[in-house]
């Protein structure tokens, strides 16, 4: 998913450099949208529209930089993978799966769940419900994420890794559950 | 040596030098042009006084005819009178059947992908059409300013996807226009509200046109408008509730099978219907031919188009979700577009958000005045100017893998420019080509997505399968234009290849056009050229001397400066001189020559905005 040939542009080394924000899993939300605005602002091609081609194919790529950075830090999961990559650590996003039973069960059951919500007497009370159930789950890792990362022993990267593959699993069916929340509002409101 | 001027990124026009440049708002019923005239955007007026421009062109005995002189011409000749053409705007032939068999128009068949209207004067395009609209607009702003318009920028929905923009944009060049940008409508209306109030905060933008339906949720801050999400329906508007007026109509009338005369005729009785129904309780409707009678009141008329509204309503709500925030965190909703003024419009929007709709700018017009204003700014007349606009892709994108599913690479309201990759493998040993499809929109299987474009990347060295290893990048520019590339990575072998989705006019067909057009003769066409690349070249230098006189001094060693002077200087020969090839050659020497150069200018101004800001507590381990 990474763009990296950016050589080019002598843009900082990391995305947290050229936010100007140190390299931590606690992100400071508000300084990073206000630094992804002034930098937009100096880079972006409406800055250019009448510049050479040149420099508007330099903007292009700047700003799309930008856009990816700024997205990278902005999600708490894009950002865990992001720091796992600064230690040195490639996920494979695609192809690696949690080998955690119990948790494999428990995304069973929450997917049976989901599947019958439409059934229920108040079906969208009860994906409302549901939906709260998984963003609690996320919310809960996102905090242990920022916990291990204070102190990146090799050990705690490895339970990032895994906590990662968890998230990807939360992460879908959390979608899951909002696209049955969509088609339920629309055929029921 | 020149005094150091600090410049604002990207300002490369001489200070004094005002350029000219004019919001088209191009809808499928009315079009407008505006621009900004001593600070003041405002909409410019025909010699008649008339504004509002009907987007309405009829290929007469006499010539072509655009707007009221054309919608006067549709009574008895209503085949060579086309009207509501932004709908076809990149639309394959296959696409016609999904808008019925509303369009009272005879479709030449063709070999071409792109359905042509066969007229008196031979089979056009809607990008044809489209273009004379913009040609007479273009004229229009010209006439009006006194002068050769720098650009354009064009609105098009926020909901269009990347074939109907890459239509619009081909047809303003058709024109002979230079379009600054493509920018969505409801972003155009927030400029137009926005600016004028400075209203930090969350505004929603309704836009319910004669033929289109988007709804965005914007992020205002500090003059940077992001937009969070949008939504709506590229086939919605009021000339759907006009239609639901004449099947009413037909069912009181007992009208079983309308010729195309008495469709207009009914379309026309509608309209009127529905716009006294803006202020009025009831109206009268009145037909002559077949000869009939009656009174339509409100609350049938509400009757009549309450499933029309409630699909609005429904593209709020997921604009809302997709924006991730709710109803009671919106400032402002803005109302634009004509149909906005029937009452039963206004009253579902109030009730959904919770608020009273603002109303203030005419909603026909605000689009076209955020266009100006935006435009205004691309030329670079406000070089102090703070505002920003950060839009979104409104539809997702993504690619065929085996057995009909859809892999999205870039998901729908992501920011843009934007480009994204995948890796993808061989299926089979031996493998050497692999087809790339890439297709729009929000479903599972292909067969349900827009499908865009298809090319395959050859050369691929043989391996057992699944060795191969082939990224696909994804590249939206500005404009929301994507651009695709496949390349063959594992034993440094590089194929690529990259595609402009088409909407189905081949490269022949558009120079086929140009080259039909009257005014375009092969002298002109050489005259033409020659013009375009010498004022190219114009900017190309003004825009380095601009450049130079800003941060040459800061940012170039002695030795790189004359370097750099001397290509200057053999470039201003080439541009002063007749041949049309040489200036464009010249221009991609002095380009390399200056790479360099312009790489720095981007990182001082990278630097330049970060300045101010330490990293307190940098992490060693983290490099």
């Amino acid at each position: 998913m990474h763009i990296a040939n950016f050589d080019m542009l002598d843009l900082s080394k990391n995305f947290f450099e050229l936010f100007a924000l140190p390299v931590s899993y606690t992100i400071d939300n508000s300084a990073l949208r206000e630094r992804y605005r002034e930098l937009q602002r100096s880079v972006h091609p409406d800055r250019y529209a009448n510049a050479s081609q040149q420099e508007q194919r330099l903007a292009m790529q700047g700003s799309t930089f930008i856009n990816e950075a700024f997205e990278t830090l902005s999600d708490p999961l894009g950002r865990a993978q992001y720091m796992l990559r600064l230690h040195g650590v490639d996920i494979d996003s695609d192809n690696e799966t949690t080998k955690d039973t119990a948790f494999l069960m428990e995304q069973l059951e929450l997917r049976e769940a989901l599947s019958e919500i439409r059934h229920q007497a108040d079906p969208l009370g009860a994906i409302a419900d549901f939906l709260d159930t998984v963003t609690g789950k996320l919310n809960r890792m996102i905090s242990d994420m920022a916990t291990d990362f204070e102190t990146p022993s090799p050990d705690r990267l490895d339970a990032i890794r895994e906590r990662v593959r968890k998230m990807q699993f939360l992460r879908k069916l959390h979608q899951e559950a909002e696209s049955l929340e969509a088609e339920l509002e629309e055929e029921l409101l | 040596m020149a005094l150091l001027q600090i410049a604002e990124p990207g300002q490369a026009a001489a200070p004094h030098e005002h350029k000219l440049a004019a919001g088209i708002d191009l809808g499928t019923t009315n079009s407008l042009v505006a621009s900004v005239r001593s600070g003041t955007p405002e909409t410019l007026p025909d010699e008649k006084g008339e504004h509002i421009l009907p987007s309405v062109v009829a290929y007469t005995e006499s010539g072509v005819l655009v707007g009221s002189e054309a919608l006067a011409n549709a009574h008895g000749d209503a085949l060579n009178t086309i009207s509501s053409v932004k709908r076809l705007m990149g639309r394959g032939v296959e696409d016609l059947q999904l808008l019925g068999d509303e369009l009272p128009y005879d479709f030449a068949q063709t070999d071409s992908r792109v359905p042509r209207i066969r007229t008196r004067a031979g089979d056009v395009s809607p990008v044809e059409v489209s273009a004379e609209i913009l040609k007479l607009l273009g004229k229009r702003a010209e006439s009006a300013l006194g002068g050769e318009l720098t650009g354009v920028v064009v609105t098009v929905p926020a909901y269009f996807d990347d074939a109907q923009r890459q239509a619009t944009k081909d047809a303003a060049t058709l024109a002979g226009l230079r379009v600054f940008r493509l920018l969505n409508e409801p972003t155009a209306a927030a400029i137009a509200y926005g600016l004028d109030k400075g209203a930090d905060g969350i505004h929603a933008i309704y836009d319910l046109g004669g033929g289109t339906f988007d709804i965005s949720i914007l992020r205002l801050n500090r003059g940077v408008f992001e937009v969070m999400s949008t939504g709506g329906d590229s086939a919605l508007g009021g000339d759907d509730f006009d239609r639901a007026i004449a099947e009413w109509v037909m069912q009181q009338a007992g009208i079983e099978r309308p010729d195309s005369t008495v469709q207009t005729a009914l379309m026309r009785a509608a309209r009127r219907a529905k716009e006294t129904l803006t202020t009025q309780q009831v109206t009268e409707i009145e037909l002559a031919d077949p000869a009939w009678k009656g009174t339509l009141d409100l609350d049938t008329f509400n009757g009549l188009i309450d499933g029309l509204v409630r699909k609005t309503i429904s593209a709020c709500r997921r604009a809302l979700r997709d924006a991730g925030i709710t109803a009671d965190e919106v400032e402002d909703v803005v109302m634009v577009g004509g149909s906005t003024r029937v009452p039963r419009v206004r009253e579902r929007v109030a009730e959904f958000f919770g608020r009273e709709p603002l109303v203030d700018i005419d909603p026909d017009r605000v689009v076209a005045i955020g266009a100006a204003i935006q435009a205004d700014i691309l030329a670079g007349n406000k070089p102090d100017e703070e505002m920003l606009l950060l839009d979104v892709n409104p539809l997702s994108l993504g690619i065929e893998t085996m057995g009909g599913l859809v892999e999205k690479i870039i998901p729908r309201n992501t920011t843009i420019p934007v480009a994204r990759a995948q890796e993808f493998t061989t299926f089979k040993d031996g493998q050497t080509a692999m087809a790339i499809h890439v297709v729009q929109g929000e479903r599972e299987l292909v067969d349900d997505c827009r499908s865009l474009a298809r090319f395959e990347l050859r050369g691929i060295p043989p391996m057992v399968a699944g060795a191969a290893r082939i990224r696909v990048t994804y590249r939206i520019d500005a404009d929301g234009l994507l651009e695709v590339e496949a390349e063959e990575q594992t034993q440094g072998v590089r194929a690529s290849i990259e595609v402009k989705p088409s909407y189905g006019l081949s490269d022949n067909e558009i120079a086929d056009m140009l080259r039909s057009s009257v005014e375009h003769a092969h002298d002109d066409m050489e005259a033409r050229k020659l013009r375009e690349q010498q004022v190219e070249g114009e900017r190309v230098i003004e825009a380095l001397v601009a450049a130079l006189d800003a941060d040459g001094e800061e940012l170039l060693k002695p030795e790189e400066r004359s370097r750099i002077d001397a290509e200057l200087a053999s470039f201003r020969n080439l541009v002063a001189g007749t041949d049309a090839n040489a200036i464009e050659q010249g221009i991609k020497t002095l380009e390399k020559a200056c790479d360099f150069y312009v790489e720095r200018r981007m990182n001082s101004n990278i630097r330049r905005a970060m300045a101010g800001h330490s990293v307190n507590e940098f992490e060693q381990e983290a490099e």
